[in-house]
């Protein structure tokens, strides 16, 4: 591809990762990108590199801009090697003693990563570079999502570089948000559910002392996917919202099953919760990946858990999505665990001791039925989820 | 090895890095034996560089166990 202007003198010279599917644990469906940015000014600076396969690809676009030797020095926002992994390369081109400007932590854990002693500027907040007729001023953002996070600020051209903040995994041939329209949310309300739903906390604080600086914030550049140029308000927007993690009136089955009894469940307490009127969606866990899952999660206040019990314990998918889940640390959740067992049936309780450690409030006691469910015991479960239903209705304000 | 309510946890989403006055914090100039009151307030986190207000005991008076209620076993 070619590098595109995004704005006068400033490159978008990144890469598109078409074929990737499973983004460390993460579902891409259509890819990704991983963008980096190069601005031409008596100084001419990158922003951030690319994975390290893909660093000759990032090479050759920065190289029909200008000759990569003349980079006078790099920026890197974030550690993690989907932008930085490809530094090694870049460092290797344009000059390995060219200085590297990066927060405190992240000196120290490029160290931890690169063990060529590069010429690391540790930044912090507000501090200023002046590269000519641009200023880049330097926001960190610690623990949103690595300890070493920060993002730059072009402050003549109003443009922020935000590393993976507002990011989405989503590759297509559209490089801004006006190209897309509203179907990129969806793709950044995934990427905000999966990678950094523990952090609203400190995001609220983010974007209140993002406010507060009364920056002109013009053009906001991820590291991910489409660039927020026609309305980088709608994006601040979104996000403000998604830190509040209000669930609206739906609920998510999210179960597996060995000889369908649990899946039989699964269908008569969705019929229950759909009965009350809550938008319900069953998710079985080797159909749907577990990002997908808790994207739907993320929008839902129930979050009712399904396994069938294995050798004593939990059904391994079950076990890896309530793991992950719990890493994720959702917040406003009420859960309930349901089960088809044969003869010992540990695995709903394990379930309601999961949610537990996650603070997710019981709905009511889990259910369990011997072997295949039916009849009386079908009955159960659609009630169940009758209850389940009401407690959702109960606690979530009307649909608009 | 330190008692567990000297040791002081970062209550950082997500870090959790121990301070345990035994290893003291070598990359941070701090002496093993340093108490973690000792420390000075200009320290902060190895990990995510948060300062000393962030940290509490792993247990006792202070702890995130003892604000929630929990019972000492
Ligand atoms: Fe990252
Ligand atoms: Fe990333």
């Amino acid at each position: 591809m070619e590098p595109l202007q995004i704005a006068p003198g400033i490159y978008s010279v990144g890469v598109r990762d078409w074929t990737i599917r499973d983004f460390h644990g993460y579902s891409t469906d259509l890819g990704t990108t991983y963008n980096a940015f190069l601005i031409v000014d008596e100084q001419v600076a990158l922003i951030d590199s690319v994975k390290a396969e893909f660093a000759d690809e990032l090479l050759a676009h920065i190289a029909r801009v200008i000759d990569p030797r003349r980079i006078d020095l790099v920026v890197s926002n974030h550690t993690e090697l989907d932008h930085a992994g490809g530094l090694a390369r870049v460092m290797h081109r344009i000059g390995e003693e060219k200085p590297l400007y990066c927060s405190k932590m992240g000196a120290k854990n490029l160290a931890r990563h690169f063990p060529r002693k590069w010429n690391y500027r540790a930044v912090g907040t507000g501090e200023e570079l002046r590269l000519g007729r641009r200023t880049l001023r330097f926001l960190e953002t610690r623990m949103i999502h690595w300890p070493d996070s920060m993002f730059t600020y072009v402050v003549e051209d109003g443009i922020l570089f935000s590393s993976d903040g507002f990011g989405q995994h989503y590759a297509g041939p559209e490089t801004f948000d006006d190209e897309t329209g509203e179907r990129i949310l969806p793709h950044a309300k995934k990427y905000f559910a999966n990678i950094l739903l523990p952090y609203t906390g400190l995001i609220e604080k983010l974007l209140q002392q993002v406010e507060a600086l009364r920056l002109d914030i013009r053009m906001i550049c991820p590291d991910h996917g489409v660039l927020w140029r026609k309305d980088p308000g709608r994006i601040l927007e979104a996000y403000r919202t998604w830190c509040r993690q209000e669930p609206g009136r739906r609920a998510v089955i999210v179960y597996d099953t060995m000889w369908h009894s649990t899946e039989k469940m699964a269908a008569a307490i969705h019929e229950g919760i759909a009965a009350e009127g809550v938008s319900c969606r069953p998710m079985h866990l080797r159909a749907f990946h577990r990002s997908e899952i808790v994207t739907e999660i993320f929008d839902a206040r129930a979050v009712v858990v399904g396994s069938p019990t294995l050798n004593n314990g939990l059904f391994p998918t079950v076990a890896d999505f309530l793991c992950y889940l719990k890493g994720l640390k959702p917040q406003n959740k009420i859960g309930a665990a349901f089960g088809s067992y044969g003869w010992s049936g540990e695995a709903v309780r394990l379930i309601e001791e999961e949610l537990e450690r996650m603070k997710i409030p019981r709905i009511q006691e889990g259910l369990r039925v011997p072997f295949v469910p039916e009849g009386e015991t079908l009955e159960a479960c659609r009630a169940f989820g009758r209850a389940i239903g009401r407690a959702v209705v109960e606690s979530t304000a009307v649909p608009a | 090895m330190s008692e567990p309510h000297e040791i002081y946890q970062c209550q950082t989403v997500n870090c959790g890095c121990l301070y345990d006055p035994s290893r003291g914090d070598r990359r941070g100039k701090v002496a093993k034996g340093t108490r973690f009151e000792e420390l000075p307030e200009t320290w902060c986190c190895p990990v995510c560089g948060a300062g000393k207000r962030m940290f509490r005991p792993l247990t006792g008076p202070g702890s995130v166990k003892d604000e929630e209620g929990f019972v000492e076993s």
